[in-house]
């Protein structure tokens, strides 16, 4: 029987994120005993969140170094919690934090991780872990002999545990805060109304190359391109994505969509976002359509191309129009 | 700025992002099909830390960068000769293989022990750059652990700047959720950094960077030692394509006020 470690930060509130109760799923469904081990400025309102979660010990290393993000206190707290905890498989969900700092952690125990998994559970008796190789292209299923494996669960692949709050019987786990040269200042985020990337929408709207092309009038409209998309942005709330020709466009500093980064980008080497629902516009080609909406479940996309080989077969519904025209009625009806 | 810096960059190569990709199963475990005969790349944001390291030695009088790359010595050589006329470096190859079914553990003890061994290399200056993930295993977790081996415990992931102070000392805007940059400053070297796209756009290439270049590299590609990155106690059950291919309704001749109606319709849908 696997002796299970769910690891998690807690966030500025001492309490868990979404992410984490995903992972506390995922962990109870795996069927060994569990522990749960927390790390963060403060502890206990998180420890009582899923006190009635089932878990046999609650381990916590709490105090100010670790509020903060920052890979040499998360990995000393991680490893004295993986130390303290001695489970031979470490769950953990895949935020930016962990994802920083747990592989070192393995490193330091001598254990394997792997990361971006899909799925873990088991299959033949053991745990296997789900995972895409070469950037989505290819799934496999795998299984580890070493231990501990420790294991970074994608956000959105289980159901939140949720359940009643209690009072948790939390073991402290003694930890000076290791010597460190890095501080961390602050947070840059665009502002609020000028957030593109939304994590949490239920629509991703993809932009292609295509909106920086001529069009019929023989003229590039770039300007009205901007308003077209940031209008509907800010009328849908939902989260803009970009193929990689049109963000490297933008990064050449070319007079095209200014509010484009690669952070928006989609793709091979850009991201692959999880939402509900999918909407491309003058894409064509392989890496938005296939790559970038991997995790889309349902996608329409509009394209002057109606024989597009890389919408057909993964579009539910390609229309076939001017999507300056189509984008320009959209905002109209959104607007009323 | 006063400090030479020394700066490592791990990368391999990748097969060219715009090839067919189709897997098999051997008895070593799972490959591509075809691999060596796959066109293969710099991995992108391994090549990103690899132009961002060269831009910053540039800036900082002294400094050096090293490329550090396992991989088929035969594949790297022919992404050497247009990799080398990128940038200034000096090449350190391992023989091995750059699949992505390899564990990233294996292939961390291989890369540490190639940067230990590095001549006249200066801890106290080290910059370890790399891609954030690959393309390939796309794990991210490669470069903190070649970190924890040489004792590097300052570590950044999803770096998309580095400004390096008169001081000597660094500021790091790394990615996290929400497209966000959390800011922080790190008060000297060593440091991991692993990229990703950063700012700067591909360098052109420049035949005499290359000539330079390619005078090392050859050398280095025939010193390169064989590194046997094992899969010991990693097994998989199975490596598949998707299958999903979906009816797709093809509308035309709609106008564009219907089309934007069903649209907005859609999106209101639960």
């Amino acid at each position: 029987m696997e002796t299970i470690l769910l690891l998690a930060h807690t966030e500025p509130d001492g309490t868990l994120a979404k992410p984490a109760l995903e992972a506390l799923t995922a962990a109870l469904a795996l069927g060994g005993e569990l522990t749960i081990g927390l790390a963060g400025a403060e502890t206990a309102p998180a420890a009582n969140q899923v006190a009635a979660c089932g878990a046999k010990r609650y381990l916590a290393v709490t105090g100010e170094p670790f509020a903060q993000a920052r890979y040499s206190t998360d990995t000393a707290a991680a490893e004295a919690l993986c130390r303290a905890a001695g489970a031979s498989i470490v769950l953990a969900p895949s935020t930016s934090r962990w994802a920083r700092a747990l592989a070192g952690v393995a490193c330091r125990l001598g254990g394997r991780i792997d990361t971006h998994a899909t799925n873990f559970a088991k299959q033949n008796g053991a745990p296997a872990v789900t995972r895409w190789f070469y950037r989505q292209r290819m799934e496999a299923v795998l299984s580890r002999a070493q231990r501990p494996w420790m294991v970074l669960l994608d956000p959105g692949c289980f159901a939140p545990w949720s359940g009643p709050a209690g009072e948790a019987n939390v073991e402290a786990v003694p930890l000076d805060a290791p010597p460190t040269r890095t501080e961390v200042t602050g947070v840059q985020a665009p502002k609020a109304d000028e957030q593109t990337i939304r994590p949490d929408a239920k629509l991703l709207f993809v932009a292609g190359a295509g909106w920086t092309k001529k069009q019929a009038d023989g003229a590039v409209h770039a300007a009205e391109a901007e308003g077209l998309i940031r209008g509907f942005l800010r009328a849908s709330k939902a989260s803009l994505g970009g193929s990689k020709s049109l963000v490297d466009l933008s990064g050449e500093g070319e007079a095209v969509l200014r509010f484009m980064t690669h952070l928006n980008q989609v793709g091979q080497t850009g991201s692959t976002p999880r939402h509900p629902k999918g909407l491309s516009t003058c894409c064509h080609g392989e890496e938005p359509h296939v790559v970038g909406w991997r995790f889309i479940h349902q996608r329409r996309a509009i394209n002057l191309d109606a024989n597009c080989g890389w919408a057909r077969g993964k579009a539910d519904v390609l229309y076939v129009a001017d999507a300056f025209e189509v984008m320009r009625r959209v905002n109209e009806l959104l607007a009323r | 700025m006063s400090t030479a810096l020394q700066i490592v960059v791990c990368g391999s190569i990748v097969p060219d992002p715009l090839q067919t990709l189709e897997p098999v199963i051997g008895a070593g475990g799972p490959s591509l099909k075809n691999e060596m005969m796959l066109p293969a790349v710099l991995d992108p944001w391994a090549a990103h830390a690899l132009y961002e390291a060269a831009h910053l030695a540039q800036k900082t009088p002294g400094s050096k960068v090293w490329l550090v790359s396992l991989g088929p010595k035969a594949k790297l050589q022919q992404v050497m000769m247009t990799v080398a006329q990128k940038a200034p470096f000096e090449l350190v190859a391992l023989d091995g293989p750059a699949s992505g079914f390899t564990d990233s553990f294996e292939t961390a003890a291989a890369l540490a022990a190639a940067i230990e061994a590095i001549p006249g290399l200066d801890r106290a200056r080290l910059l370890l750059f790399g891609g954030w993930e690959s393309a390939s295993r796309g794990a991210g977790s490669t470069m903190q652990m070649v970190g924890e081996r040489l004792g590097i415990t300052e570590q950044f992931q999803g770096v998309d700047q580095l400004t390096v102070r008169e001081d000597g000392s660094f500021e790091i805007l790394e990615r996290i959720e929400g497209g966000r940059h959390q800011v922080s400053t790190c008060a000297a070297p060593p440091a991991v950094l692993g990229w990703a796209t950063g700012h700067l756009p591909e360098p052109r290439n420049n035949p005499q960077v290359g000539m330079q270049n390619m005078r090392a590299v050859m050398p280095a590609l025939q010193r390169a030692k064989a590194a046997a990155i094992g899969n010991s106690g990693l097994s998989f059950a199975s490596v598949s394509l998707p299958k999903q291919q979906r009816e797709t309704r093809i509308v035309k001749n709609m106008r564009a006020e219907e089309i934007a109606r069903e649209i907005v319709a859609w999106i209101a849908e639960e």
